[in-house]
């Protein structure tokens, strides 16, 4: 492992211009942290922490010169790979009522994302399982963005009340799936590489190795950041556990909150849904276009004249059930990484940790 | 292959079958993609209008017609609204054929109980067609239809053309009846004890709407058919038809994709599920 001290910022950012990266990384715009492309190092979310709970989220500055002190912002990857809006294919009319089908893919230059967190890099593989294995074929809108990423993880120092990656096994640090693996320490940052390319560029900074000080800070660090998570999900979760309780009372009383408004599903990194939309043009043209979706919409499960789930709490114990029950099946595992983000963006605060341990009938 | 990329058909005729049922026959423009085109009896294809939309159909037609594919469809929304305008000669895009079909195979040797309902005969026809082709791979064979109104039976001819072939029985069934019909007035599940199958070697595959489908496989295991040997076509809102979108899910199935035909073991834990 190296050091790379926080003043050596740039270092890092011009490497990866060199080589031939655009740069994605979190920044403060509008009260929160998103991730876009990054100018200058100086943009960074500096002395910044970000305080979190059910249905809150504030900024505030945390006085400590480092950039890395929050938890994470209301998107992790999701867009970057799985865009809110892609284009799918173009049909043109000729002149004798013919057809012509035309694939839009996007054109993605290689990017770097700076500061994604463990808990992304969890949700990243399972959008991979899902876009890519989960079909017949890889899809191909998702596997173009998805190619040429290259990821600079940043392990979480700093989680927010709302964080429980300790519980699902994806966070606080990370040991694989990353190029390169940063964790902040006062002063600057412990740098691992995990892959080819994080090893060139590790190579072409120069860096220097770290001290024994600085590895025991890390996992100090690391040790930390684990304890002070006080939500989880219940030790009974496991496949089968939320579908052999379909009748359970509990699941009226999120519905009763819940105001069907989606948040949760466009803030959690894991969630797939989408819908095609038609964009005809005066011209006889017409897009085809993908959108984000959300189950909590009472489109989402119409057919042929009804709506199968009209009422709010089917639609929480749909989004529920497949998160955290029907992953399992699907892709091996929970659907959940912890990220938090559900409880802290959700309008009235439910919190799926505590939803959970009720209807798992354990104490939070 | 670009599995979300529709690929040109020609409307190559149309018969209305009924007020609001009409069937398309279809034929992709490209040759090289009509002759490499095969789908299975149960499976559907997305049938794409440019500026409208795109919707799931079960493809209806006999799986050894290699000229055409055809496509019977009743008018509830916007898109098939405009597909029942199309005339021969008009193009659409067509994606497919998507998900598991019925389980041919594992119906050969037994005998067949086909039971549909409203327009659920459709997806059926196909398969009906390939058991007929093939009748002595399978034992006796029962079609039990059921309509709402008995005028809304579909292709009189051919109910009438399947129960003149051997070791084969017609039942049909109308929960109203007006004028001459050769069924009952009631439910599928009063033709059960007229099927003279072997209930302890008969398969059955069905298709309509899910309250029918439930009482009819409840009613069939009540006289002894074996709960695998039954199989339902499921309807849920399929819009990638590649198990992507997520719309279509039944609990972890994606119906477009693991289905839409299941075996009833598969759904028994959730079907009784408001919701699901």
């Amino acid at each position: 492992m190296y050091w790379l001290a926080h003043q050596q910022m740039d270092r890092l950012t011009a490497t990866l211009e060199d080589a031939g990266y655009r740069i994605v990384g979190p920044q403060v715009r509008e009260g929160a942290i998103v991730y876009d492309l990054l100018a200058d190092p100086a943009d960074l979310p500096w002395g910044v922490e970000v305080e979190q709970g059910p249905g809150r989220v504030r900024l505030r500055e945390s006085g400590v010169a480092a950039c890395f002190q929050w938890a994470n912002g209301p998107q992790g990857l999701k867009p970057l790979v799985f865009a809110p809006e892609e284009p799918l294919w173009r049909v043109e009319r000729d002149g004798d009522g013919g057809l012509r089908f035309r694939a839009t893919l996007p054109d993605c230059p290689p990017r770097a994302v700076i500061g994604v967190r463990p808990c992304d890099v969890a949700a990243l593989r399972l959008q991979d399982r899902h876009f890519l294995g989960g079909g017949a074929a890889p899809e191909p809108h998702y596997a173009s963005r998805r190619e040429r990423l290259l990821l600079v993880v940043v392990e979480c120092g700093h989680p927010a009340s709302t964080c429980f990656c300790a519980s699902t096994g994806d966070g606080p640090g990370l040991r694989e799936g990353y190029d390169l693996r940063l964790t902040e320490l006062e002063g600057g940052c412990v740098v691992a590489a995990g892959s080819a390319a994080g090893r060139r560029l590790v190579r072409t900074m120069g860096l220097p190795e770290v001290t024994a000080a600085q590895a025991s800070a890390r996992r100090a660090l690391l040790a930390r950041a684990r304890a002070a998570q006080s939500r989880r999900l219940p030790e009974g979760l496991v496949e089968g556990a939320l579908f052999r309780r379909l009748d359970h009372p509990h699941w009226q009383g999120p519905g009763d909150r819940c105001l069907a408004c989606g948040n949760c599903t466009a803030v959690c990194p894991t969630c797939f849904c989408h819908r095609p939309q038609e964009r005809p043009s005066l011209e006889g043209e017409s897009e085809r276009v993908r959108l984000w979706d959300s189950c909590f919409t009472p489109e989402h499960s119409y057919i042929a004249g009804r709506v199968l789930r009209e009422a709010v709490h089917l639609r929480y114990r749909q989004w529920l059930t497949h998160k955290l029950d029907g992953w399992y099946r699907q892709y091996g595992r929970s659907g959940c990484v912890g990220c938090g983000r559900c409880i802290a963006w959700c309008p009235v605060g439910i919190d799926l940790t505590a939803e959970t341990m009720a209807i798992l009938g354990e104490a939070s | 292959m670009n599995p979300l990329l529709p690929r040109e058909a020609e409307v190559i005729g149309r018969d209305q079958e009924s007020p609001t049922i009409f069937s398309l026959h279809l034929r992709f423009t490209d040759a090289r993609v009509a002759a490499g085109w095969h789908f299975e009896p149960g499976q559907f294809n997305m049938l794409y209008m440019a500026g409208i939309g795109e919707v799931p159909i079960s493809i209806s037609s006999d799986p050894d017609d290699e000229e055409r594919f055809s496509h019977t469809i009743r008018v509830v929304g916007r898109e098939t609204r405009a597909l029942a305008r199309l005339q021969p000669g008009d193009r659409i895009g067509v994606r497919g054929p998507f998900g598991r079909g019925w389980p041919l195979e594992r119906l050969e040797g037994r005998d067949v109980a086909v039971v549909t309902g409203g327009l659920g005969c459709a997806p059926t026809v196909a398969l009906i067609d390939y058991l007929m082709h093939r009748r002595r791979r399978f034992g006796r064979v029962a079609i039990v239809q059921g309509v709402k109104h008995s005028e809304d039976l579909l292709w009189r001819e051919r109910y009438d053309e399947w129960g003149r072939r051997p070791e084969t029985r017609v039942l049909l069934a109308a929960d109203v009846v007006r004028g001459k019909w050769p069924g009952i007035q009631g439910p599928v599940t009063a033709l059960f004890d007229r099927l003279e199958l072997d209930f302890g070697n008969t398969a059955s595959v069905m298709c309509g709407p899910q309250p029918m489908m439930v009482a009819a496989a409840h009613g069939l295991m009540e006289r002894g058919v074996v709960a695998r040997r039954i199989w339902l076509s499921m309807e849920r809102n399929m819009q990638c038809a590649v198990g992507l979108c997520g719309h279509c899910q039944f609990g972890s199935a994606f119906v477009c994709r693991d289905g839409p035909v299941f075996s009833w073991p598969e759904l028994e834990p959730l079907i009784h599920q408001k919701g699901f």
